[in-house]
């Protein structure tokens, strides 16, 4: 499989001293829907500045699809799509322009560039706002604004830092859609977010960087396999007072109708259930009490940051 | 990028560059004709009509090609310096760094937009004129060359100014300081003749007498100046503002961390 994004050795140090990247190695191969994660300050929007050429590098070799960044940048960029974190678009200039412009600045020819404009405008629902100022629009009107512009010519990998920040629960999911839509039809995908859960929801690979290095870089499910214990919150159907005592698992009653169950991989869900029927408590719904994800992400990074 | 690409992104900066000094023409192009039709009145009717002749032509006629000059090194410098500072402050030059256009495609960009607005104030400059005076034009080619390379120049300046600035009150510091003075006492409203010996040799090494007189020779046939100093010197300035400004889009200084 051709790798789409390899990164070696990367590092920066900027001017006042602050070392953001400390030599960091991943790949992303083609076709993944990757995960970039890290707690704030950790280099992700440095990585991506690099990538995207925003930001010097003080050294290491970036690879998009087996051409050095060094060497052939102009032809890299017409690869890569980005949408960064932050809102970077001329708040003056009309919808419809700040696309057609983009697809200028690429070379691709007015006609295919109108035509684009239209398609990427439509599939992120505000080809009605295409004649609107752009500071008119909503925050998550801004958001998909940034996705149709980094995608107008049409890119092979498109890397998102935090795309869904501030958008409402119904937008998100409908940008998840999009997205996982998009990565099925080829298009190698990178993001970077604070939901865990979007990342759990929607990528494949991940690689996590905090202070500056790799922690981890796997497969979703070979770290997701890593958890050795999840914690369940259990709903009760009648109250109880007396505390619940089940052989070899920890339980905590929260409330009278509440339990929190922690599950190990040796013991099973079956189990508890078992016992529970045993002693009488009926459970009407069962839910984690934080995400999978979520509790791997930060044992990894409490472990990283213990060791600086 | 192949050369069709090339000129497909320039030609979209040039187009979008436009259209942003023409969406906001009361502030871009009204302001230089108001000024210009000030210095008509004062200068040249009230105070010009007591002065009489200078290099053989009327006040009024003899400043007017200066008074063009001056619009068009004004609004070239501006339209560069406000356009490119403005996409650096909200970020959208991002859009451009992000996209396979060499530097010199987003520089000459730019360039040709100011360029693109300061012949276009110089052509309202002159229609305004007209109403004042009537002109000639004595060398038709060493009119259009001259204000069209100076424009350049004073675009790039525009541009090198912009990628230092840091915040707006940066981009008016050179325009005050420096631009003024100098085209005011780069031959607009006197002819270096008139001075003494001394103040005429300092004079010389004001860059804008050259291109002043340049213009004026184009449009009246008189100079204090040669016409090839006053290309040598124009060229001198293109190439010097040129490599620096590619130099500094090289570095990534003021657009790259």
């Amino acid at each position: 499989m051709e790798i789409a994004l390899s990164v070696r050795n990367l590092r920066k140090t900027y001017d006042n001293g602050v070392e953001a990247l400390k030599g960091i190695s991943f790949d992303v191969n083609q076709g993944d829907f990757t995960a970039l994660l890290g707690p704030n300050g950790a280099g992700k929007s440095t990585t991506i500045g690099i990538i995207s050429s925003l930001t010097n590098k003080s050294a290491g070799d970036i690879l998009v699809f087996n051409r050095n960044t060094d060497k052939e940048f102009s032809v890299i960029k017409k690869d890569i799509g980005i949408v960064p974190q932050e809102f970077n678009f001329n708040q003056f200039e009309k919808v419809g322009d700040i696309l057609r412009a983009q697809a200028g600045y690429f070379g691709i020819d007015s006609r295919t560039a109108a035509v684009r404009t239209e398609k990427y405008l439509k599939l992120l629902d505000i080809w009605n706002k295409r004649n609107e100022p752009s500071r008119l629009l909503s925050g998550g009107m801004k958001r998909r604004l940034m996705i149709a512009r980094a995608l107008v010519h049409e890119p092979k990998l498109l890397i998102l830092d935090e795309p869904t920040a501030g958008v409402d629960i119904e937008l998100r999911r409908s940008m998840w859609d999009f997205l996982v839509d998009l990565n099925r039809s080829g298009t190698t995908i990178i993001l970077t977010t604070h939901y865990l859960e979007e990342a759990e929801h929607l990528c494949r690979t991940i690689a996590i960087i905090d202070h500056g290095e790799i922690v981890e870089n796997t497969t979703m499910k070979k770290l997701l396999a890593k958890l050795d214990r999840e914690t369940f919150i259990l709903d009760l159907a009648n109250e109880q007072n007396a505390p619940v005592e089940i052989p070899d698992i920890a339980v905590k009653l929260i409330d009278t109708t509440t339990l929190e169950v922690e599950v190990t991989k040796k013991s099973s869900l079956n189990e508890i259930f078992k016992s529970l029927d045993g002693k009488g408590i009926k459970v009407t719904s069962m839910r984690n009490k934080t995400n999978r994800l979520e509790e791997l992400f930060v044992n990894l990074v409490k472990n990283g940051s213990n060791g600086h | 990028m192949r050369l069709k690409e090339q000129l497909i992104a320039i030609k979209t900066i040039l187009v979008k560059e436009i259209r942003r000094f023409l969406r906001i023409w009361v502030q871009t192009l009204i302001p230089p004709a108001i000024t210009v039709v000030l210095y008509f009145v004062i200068f040249g009717q009230l105070i010009g009509s007591r002065i009489g002749e200078m290099g053989g032509f009327n006040y009024m006629q003899y400043i007017v090609p200066g008074l063009i000059m001056m619009a068009v090194i004004t609004n070239s410098y501006s339209n560069v310096v406000s356009s490119f500072f403005g996409a650096k402050f909200q970020r959208s030059v991002e859009e451009m760094l992000v996209s396979p256009m060499p530097n010199y495609i987003i520089i000459w960009g730019f360039i040709l937009g100011g360029v693109a607005r300061g012949m276009a104030v110089g052509a309202l400059v002159t229609i305004l004129a007209l109403f004042f005076t009537s002109l000639s034009v004595f060398n038709l080619p060493v009119t259009i060359s001259i204000v069209f390379l100076t424009a350049i120049v004073f675009s790039l300046g525009g541009f090198i100014n912009a990628v230092f600035a840091n915040k707006f009150d940066d981009i008016s510091i050179v325009p005050t300081f420096i631009l003024t003075p100098l085209t005011y006492l780069g031959g607009v409203f006197y002819s270096i003749d008139l001075l003494p010996p001394f103040w005429a040799a300092i004079s010389k090494a004001n860059p804008i007498v050259y291109m002043v007189n340049g213009f004026r020779f184009g449009i009246l046939g008189v100079s204090d100046v040669g016409l090839i100093e006053t290309y040598g010197m124009i060229a001198f300035f293109i190439v010097v503002l040129y490599f620096w400004a590619l130099y500094l889009m090289k570095k990534g200084i003021g657009i790259r961390s």
